[in-house]
């Protein structure tokens, strides 16, 4: 297992946003993580990734306990998120992203920077080729040098795993990656995480859409009320009743 | 010849202050480049310069050291205060070194080995133009050059999500205390070398109006690319004797011109006079980032 | 003991001052989340437009008030208008307002010297006659006593505003959250334009008592209560009403209360900014503060 949660609980306030939580994932595995509107989803990510910490439980990444690492060490460990609400560098280009994305990877030190040391130039020149290569990766190759401010929505989101990929990460959290967006955006956004499935990537992915799940999920964990409901394949957890009434009572809210 | 020693004699002075004020503007653009809003540059290059000119005048230290001295100095007060203070953000933060700032300023005031409110007399007169202009190529060059290394996108990523950024694996409190010390060591170092300029300092040169002027260097030239902060410490110390030259009278006028030009850039060109130049030098993909505002 | 009780009294009179100083002060913030620095210069014009309408304009000082208060209200339309108004979209709100209220303070700073001079000015000796009355040791001037009570009107009257009138209420929902006030159908720029208005207009009062407590005005009379002012709304956590008024008389205890312990003046400001530091770093949100503020 690449990722195990044990009973992990998060309060706010007295309130249970998260109650016992437990999941694992499987090295290579892509495991779809749903559930209605305010059932911890995202609480579950910021905690996973070291946004906040957990009150109490659980977290092995890849055989030792990271649940009370900062954000910062957890990325350190191979682990990369996408934000919800997309955090984005604004004021960057896509490519200046990317490098920003690359700090784990690539050193790039001052002193043979100063010094003009051809080696700096050569190393830039590789990191900068990577960086492409990332952009290329989610198709935004041709928006390398425009700032990423002036993106559509979908462009965003995409350019925002292309970070998230620059480090190389052994684990990929994508929180609501097709959110809001429209069917081509999707697609796309589908079949990136496919393709990446296909090389291997291991990848959490949170997502309301429960179809866009299904297509790509070998394994879905359900949360509702802060609480895993059920986890198994698609087909398990659709006939799920449980899951089936989660939903259903969620969508009549909607309405 | 002639003409050209004529005009240092009578310009020589104003070249110098250029030269120190683009010193004090970088090193509050080091801290900026982080995004932390400092009004403490003041006061770190007050402890420096009062550090290197008590070793010189006082102790016979030779100069080099004592502005080693003072710079080092400077940064270590940078990290005592950094390490709590960064916890804050925005306005906060800015008070916060604000108040720092003033506490070293009455501390300075009413020590004796300081001099007290009539300052630190006599303190030999050793930095020279070539000295500052030297310092000030060099510090330019690093930081030009400190943009492009790993710490320099660490400090963008933080000044732009210090969310994001630590999830791409920065450690955004060393990062940013680094970027205060770095500001801090580079203050105390221009503060030692304006120390040993005219012979005397005074608290009053390191107070609350010259930390805004510094961070007004810095708006008005632009805070993002180095050569914002110089353009802006180089034009606006220059600007009453650009303006005395055209007749403008003293006083009032002149004060009017600098706020209003402060308010026209901040309202029209938020990335500073700089950004001109950016915009020329790096075509038209780039320009449209500044144009376009962000969504929410 | 009677120097110290009068000591003591001094210090609620100069803090009642500072009270009303910091409660436009930090009701701006409150509502816009930004650090409003030409606050003091309008300090500074309301005390000196009061002085010229006296001196100059042969006004009673009963009239002379109100006048030079309302213009201060009017100077915080302008201000709204010119430095904070266009800037609201932007992301970085909370920097730019900071830097653009920097601007239009030089601004005005620059308005005073040249409408009213450099010099130091007084009101006129028969302005306002003055008792003083006597027990045992300690003195209270009739001045001192309407000077607090102004104060103490005005700040019960704001409160009294913002809890129980429309716009007052109004006021307090844009402070809390501003889409949300304008879902609610709230004219929210004619509610952040007003706030100025009132912030301003108690700001010219203040400094219309300032100058005829120390009976003594200059142009710059604003930088040293900007800093004082800071120190109590930080104190009094920002945005809070109470907290201002609280903290602007504990400020002025702790200013004369250090005189009197310490028996000179030079430490003065020392123990407040000292205090200020520790506040910040201890209980970012000051003692009376909202929770939301501390991320700013």
């Amino acid at each position: 297992m690449l990722l195990q949660v044990n009973d992990v609980t998060r309060t706010f306030g007295g309130v249970k946003a998260l109650d016992g939580v437990c999941l694992s994932i499987a090295k290579g595995e892509v495991h779809g993580l749903i559930g209605p509107n305010g059932a911890g989803k995202t609480t579950l990510i910021n905690v996973l990734s070291g946004v906040m910490p957990a009150t109490s439980g659980e977290v092995v990444l890849d055989g030792s306990p990271v649940q009370t690492l900062p954000a910062y060490k957890l990325a350190a460990r191979g682990l990369a998120r996408t934000f919800q609400n997309i955090r984005l560098f604004p004021a960057m280009t896509c490519l200046e992203n990317v490098i920003a994305g690359q700090y784990l990877v690539a050193p790039r030190p001052f002193f043979p920077r100063f010094f003009c040391l051809p080696m700096a130039w050569r190393q830039e020149k590789e990191h900068r080729s990577q960086a492409m290569d990332c952009l290329a990766r989610v198709g935004l190759a041709s928006r390398a040098d425009f700032p990423a401010g002036a993106l559509s929505y979908g462009e965003r989101r995409r350019l925002e795993i292309a970070r998230a990929l620059a480090s190389r990460p052994r684990l990929l959290l994508l929180d609501e990656p097709v959110a809001g967006m429209r069917q081509k955006g999707v697609q796309q956004v589908g079949g990136l995480i496919r393709s990446l499935a296909a090389e291997g990537m291991t990848i959490l992915l949170i997502e309301h859409n429960m179809s866009f799940v299904m297509e790509l999920c070998a394994t879905i964990t359900v949360l509702n009320f802060g609480r895993t409901l059920t986890t198994g394949n698609p087909d398990a957890v659709s006939r799920h009743p449980e899951v089936i009434e989660a939903y259903l009572g969620a969508s009549e809210d909607h309405a | 010849m002639e003409a050209l020693s004529q005009f240092f004699a009578v310009y020589g002075s104003l070249f110098n202050f250029i030269g120190i004020n683009a010193l004090l503007a970088l090193s509050l653009y080091l801290t900026l480049a982080a995004g932390q809003l400092s009004l403490g540059s003041a006061a770190f290059a007050g402890i420096g310069g009062y550090t290197a000119g008590i070793l010189t005048m006082k102790l016979m230290v030779p100069f080099p050291l004592a502005v080693a001295a003072g710079s080092v100095l400077a940064g270590a007060v940078g990290l005592v205060i950094g390490l709590p203070v960064l916890r804050l953000r925005g306005v906060f933060l800015a008070i916060a070194t604000l108040s720092f700032g003033e506490v070293v300023r009455i501390v300075v005031l009413n020590l004796d080995i300081t001099g007290g409110a009539q300052g630190l007399v006599g303190i030999p007169a050793i930095t020279t133009t070539s000295g500052i202009y030297l310092s000030l190529a060099v510090a330019a060059y690093a930081i030009a050059r400190l943009r492009y290394s790993r710490i320099g996108w660490c400090f963008e990523s933080i000044r732009e999500d210090e969310t994001a950024a630590a999830a791409l694996g920065i450690n955004t409190t060393y990062y940013k205390t680094l970027s205060f010390v770095l500001g801090a060591v580079l203050a105390g170092f221009a503060g030692a070398l304006y120390a040993h300029l005219n012979y005397i300092i005074t608290p009053r040169e390191f107070g609350f109006s010259v930390a805004v002027d510094l961070l007004i260097y810095n708006i008005v030239g632009g805070i993002r690319v180095w050569y914002g902060p110089v353009l802006g410490a180089a034009l606006l110390t220059a600007l009453p004797e650009i303006l005395r030259g055209t007749g403008v009278a003293a006083g009032p006028v002149r004060m009017a011109i600098n706020g209003l030009i402060l308010l026209l850039v901040i309202l029209f060109l938020p990335n500073g006079l700089a950004s001109i130049f950016m915009r020329i030098g790096k075509g038209r993909a780039k320009a449209a980032a500044h144009a376009i505002p962000e969504e929410v | 003991m009677d120097l110290l009780a009068q000591q003591l009294i001094n210090g609620l009179f100069i803090g009642s001052v500072y009270g009303l100083f910091a409660v436009g002060y930090t009701l701006v913030f409150g509502v816009l989340d930004i650090l409003n620095l030409a606050h003091a210069a309008v300090f500074t014009l309301g005390g000196l437009l009061a002085v010229w309408l006296v001196e100059a304009a042969g006004l009673s000082l009963w009239l002379a008030f109100p006048v030079s208060v309302f213009c201060c209200g009017l100077l915080g339309l302008l201000l709204d208008r010119v430095a904070f108004a266009p800037l609201r979209q932007r992301a970085d709100s909370n920097f730019s307002g900071l830097i653009s209220s920097i601007a239009m303070a030089i601004i005005f700073e620059s308005a005073a010297l040249g409408l009213f001079g450099a010099r130091t000015v007084r009101f006129p000796a028969h302005t306002i006659s003055v008792h003083i009355w006597r027990w045992g040791g300690i003195s209270i001037t009739s001045l001192q006593v309407e000077i607090v009570a102004v104060a103490i009107l005005l700040m019960v009257a704001l409160t009294q505003f913002l809890n129980r009138a429309r716009v007052g209420k109004a006021i307090r929902a844009v402070a809390e959250n501003d889409r949300t006030a304008r879902l609610l159908g709230i004219h929210v720029d004619g509610i952040i334009a007003f706030t100025f208005f009132i912030s301003s207009a108690l700001g010219g009062a203040a400094g219309i008592l300032f100058g005829l407590y120390f009976d003594s005005l200059s142009p710059d009379m604003g930088r040293s209560i900007e800093l004082k002012g800071l120190a109590v709304i930080i104190l009094g956590g920002m945005g809070s009403i109470p907290g201002a008024i609280l903290g602007g008389l504990a400020f002025g205890l702790s200013e004369v209360l250090t005189v009197a312990l310490t028996g000179t003046s030079n430490l003065r400001d020392a123990v407040a900014f000292t205090v200020l530091f520790t506040v910040l770093i201890l209980r970012p949100a000051g003692l009376l503060g909202r929770k939301k503020m501390r991320e700013a």
